[in-house]
Formats: structure tokens, sequence, C-alpha cells
């Protein structure tokens, strides 16, 4: 084996594991906290993957906001009740038949999809003379424009809804 | 070979950085206590010069205490975080032309992303902790943090627009016509302000706001684990102040005239870090802290905002 199987391997592994840590956590912020290290392993998966940009953004946006929200909201509410609670338990086979028919569906698609395909235009040379930040910059605001436009869109009404939301309303008493 | 050199490097740079850390709280008590008209520490060697050396043996001799329902791991390893994170940032910054440890194409991005990796120590302490002082602490911080890191992210926006790319090295070459303070002033400012809230530092320090909170996250820590939390936070200061220099004020580059354009770049490069330093002081001494719900207006209504204009205009500017 190469250095480089070497290390897909061991993410790829450590990657699996983390997740089941995941969600096999009693305490929730324990569960948090191992979902942190499990995005710092999919940061390092970009960066061996090239995508610095990816990585950095990864690390950011996932593990340095979201995860935090998450803990803010955990702390505040008390979860400890409501873990135990049975509405919460009884859905187990649902959840096996969804996941398994995830799972085909995935092997379905994995199987059609080229591991090697064409190259375009994008070579990793043309990328690393470009740098990453750019490449991405130029590609989303010319060619992924609209899909883009529609994604900030869609964010959009979500932090109008949010403020509508938590908003008081001052005729209502 | 090139590895072994690598080595080398970080070897003298951590060491330059924790010894600059030890004295950095030497400086912190000399300046706070002529600024209050005291003399600061004077007792251990010549002018209090060896204070730091005894607080960093009396702190590795301390007992370790433990609260007995502390979730015992995190409690171990949220001071550690803390540390790495803000000890790894230093891995990026230029300290002079071509002489960095990483010289990598995201420079900002992973100061960016590692102080946000760093927050997670005040956090977890305060969590682990078990103690309601420590817990209201690290609740303030999570939400203290997140809003002053999307200032501080957008605050630096302005400077990679001008500068053309990310990379700290180059940035700091697109200096060399003047610095962008000049041009980039209203991110400067948000800047400097989101660092220090970013780093806890007075006049933001809620998490750990003595008044209200007896040490706020870090109360029922002892001994060296205590300390680390400092060298956590001083670090963090070292690295924001060098992101200051580095992306407003023109990193190493100095005066071009005279006998100033013989000066090597180091020496300008560390006075500047040392006056973003010597204003972190001047401004604990000077402000009180402010209140918790003036902390997130400040930086919702105010930085934020002032941020995306500076966006704007930099654009606008860019494209004219």
């Amino acid at each position: 084996m190469t250095a480089h199987q070497l290390i897909f391997a061991y993410l790829a592994i450590a990657i699996t594991g983390l997740s089941v840590m995941v969600i096999t956590r009693r305490n929730p912020v324990h569960a948090v906290l191992w979902m942190l290290v499990l995005f710092v392993h999919i940061a390092i998966l970009y960066l061996f993957l090239n995508a610095e940009f990816l990585a950095a953004i990864q690390i950011i946006i996932y593990a340095g906001a979201i995860l935090v929200l998450f803990l803010f909201v955990i702390m505040l509410l008390d979860v400890k009740d409501v873990e135990m609670e049975r509405r919460f338990l009884g859905l187990w086979p649902a959840g096996v038949v969804i996941t398994a028919i995830l799972t085909l569906l995935s092997v379905i698609v994995l199987r059609e999809i080229d591991v090697f395909p064409p190259l375009g235009q994008f070579s990793i040379e043309r990328i690393r003379s470009e740098g990453n930040i750019m490449t991405i910059g130029r590609v989303l605001y010319t060619r992924h424009l609209l899909p883009f436009e529609i994604a900030s869109l869609i964010l959009l009404v979500a932090i109008i809804g949010a403020v509508v939301l938590a908003k008081k309303r001052k005729g209502v008493e | 070979m090139e590895i072994l050199w690598t080595f080398i490097k970080v070897f003298i740079i951590v060491n330059i950085v924790m010894l600059h850390v030890a004295y950095a709280v030497y400086f912190e008590r000399k300046v706070i206590g002529h600024m209050q008209a005291r003399l600061g520490p004077m007792h251990v060697g010549p002018h209090g010069l060896l204070q730091p050396i005894a607080d960093g043996i009396k702190l590795f001799f301390k007992e370790d205490i433990i609260p007995s329902n502390a979730d015992r791991p995190i409690f171990y390893i949220a001071p550690v975080i803390g540390v790495v994170a803000a000890l790894g940032s230093v891995a990026v910054i230029p300290f002079w032309r071509g002489f960095s440890i990483a010289d990598i194409n995201i420079g900002i991005l992973y100061i960016l992303a590692l102080s946000s990796i760093g927050t997670y120590n005040v956090i977890l302490a305060g969590w682990a902790s078990n103690s309601k002082y420590s817990f209201l602490g690290s609740l303030r911080s999570s939400a203290q943090v997140i809003s002053y890191e999307i200032a501080m992210g957008l605050s630096l926006v302005g400077v990679i627009m001008l500068a053309g790319s990310a990379n700290l090295s180059d940035i700091v070459e697109a200096q060399s016509g003047g610095p962008f303070i000049v041009s980039q002033f209203i991110g400067f400012f948000v800047f400097l302000m989101a660092a220090i809230a970013e780093t806890n530092r007075a006049p933001f320090d809620l998490p750990e706001a003595e008044t209200e909170l007896v040490a706020g996250y870090f109360t029922e820590y002892s001994g060296i684990r205590w300390g680390l939390f400092f060298m956590g936070e001083y670090t963090g200061m070292f690295v924001m102040s060098a992101l200051a220099s580095i992306c407003f004020l023109g990193g190493w580059h100095g005066p071009d005239f005279w006998i100033f354009s013989h000066v090597p770049g180091i020496v300008w490069f560390i006075l500047k870090v040392y006056a973003f330093i010597f204003f972190y002081f001047w401004i604990r001494a000077t402000l009180p802290r402010y209140r918790y719900d003036q902390l997130m207006s400040l930086g919702w209504k105010l930085f934020i905002p002032l941020a995306l204009v500076n966006i704007f205009i930099t654009g606008v500017i860019k494209l004219l």
C-alpha cells in the first residue's frame, strides 16, 4: 500500500467509526463533540483531495459555527428528560427500513458511476496555479450563477422565517 | 532534509512564542500597573523581570484539582484545545519575506478556522466543570464567539479583495505601495474590535467576568491547566495582532526612505505586533466591561453591517 492509500484507509475507517460514535452516545454533548472530531476528519479528507478551500470552509462553517449552535441549543434545553421518552424510541423499525432502502439505492447508483471519468478543463495543475478560491469563485459566478442565486434565495427565506417566528407580535397580547 | 528544517523552524518559533507569552503577562501587569499609577510586579528579579518564570514554576507544581462531578475527559482536553489551536495558527504567519512555517494559499481562512476551533476550549471548559458560574461563562462565550466570528471574517474580505489572494505573504506583498489601513479603515476597525471579542479580552471578556461569574469558564481549574488557558489566550492575542499587522499595516514592510529602508523587515513586523498587543492592554486598563446585551447588539447591529458596507465599497472601488 502506498502512503496515499494508507491515509485514505485511515480516514475512511475513522470517519465511519466516528459516525457510529456520534449516534451511539447517550450524552448529547458528547455526541456533538464526536461530531466535531468527525468534521475535522472530513476536512482532512478534503485537504487530501487538494480541495483546501472546502477544507477550511468545512471547519469554519460546520465545526466553528453550526456545531457551536448545536451545543448552545443542547445546553439551553435539558435534553436528558427527552432521550428516554417512548415516542423517540418506538420508531426504530421505520429507521431500519429507510436505511435499507437508502443503502440499496446508493449501491445501485454507485455501480453506475465511472470512477475515472474523462478529465474536465479543471486539471489539478490549473487549480493549483489559479488557486482554489479563485477557481471556485469564477465557476460559481459564471457557469453556476443561477443555482447559486437560488440557494441564496432559499437561505434568505429561512432567515426571514426565523425573524418572523422570533419577533414578538405587538398587537396580540 | 526539508522536513528537518521545518521541524527546526517549528521548534524555534514555538519556543519564541511561548517565551513571548510568559513575558506578555509580565508586560501586561507592568503596563496596566503604570497606567493605574502602580508599579506592577517588582520583587522577583530586577523590576520583577523574573516574575513570569516564578509564576510558571509555581503553576507547574500546584495541585491539579478536579471538581467531583466534572466530565473528566472533556475537563482534561478543554484547555489543551485552546493552546493547540492558537499555536497552530502561528504556522502560517510570515515573519519576514519568505519566512513562515507553511506558506499556504488559504492562510486567512486557516487562521479563521483554527480560531473557531479554539473557542471550543471556553465552551467545553465551562460545560465540563459542572459549576453554574463556569456554565454561564460558556454559554456567553458560545453566543459571543459565533457573532463576532462573522464580523471578523467579513472585515477581512475587503483585504482579500484588494490583494486578490488569501495567502498572507501575497497580502503583505500587495501592500508594498502602502498599507491597506488607508483604504480599509472600516474593515480595520471592525477587525480590531472583533479580534478583542474573539480572544475574550476586556472589554469583551464576559465569559470570565469576575465581578459576576467569579472567574467564568475557568473557575474550577487550577495549576497548570489554568495556566494553559492563559497560554491559549495570549498566543491568540499574538496571532490576532500579527494578523492585524499583516492584513492592514503591511507586515514586514516599513517606511522606505532614509535609514528606515535598511531596517530588517522582522523589526517592523515585531514593532507592529507589539503596538497591537499594547493596544490590547491599554484598552483593558481604560474601558469598563460591556453588558451582555450591549455586546450582542454591538456585534450584530453595528459591526456586521459596517463590514458588509465595507465589502460593498471595496467592490465598487475595485470595479472602477
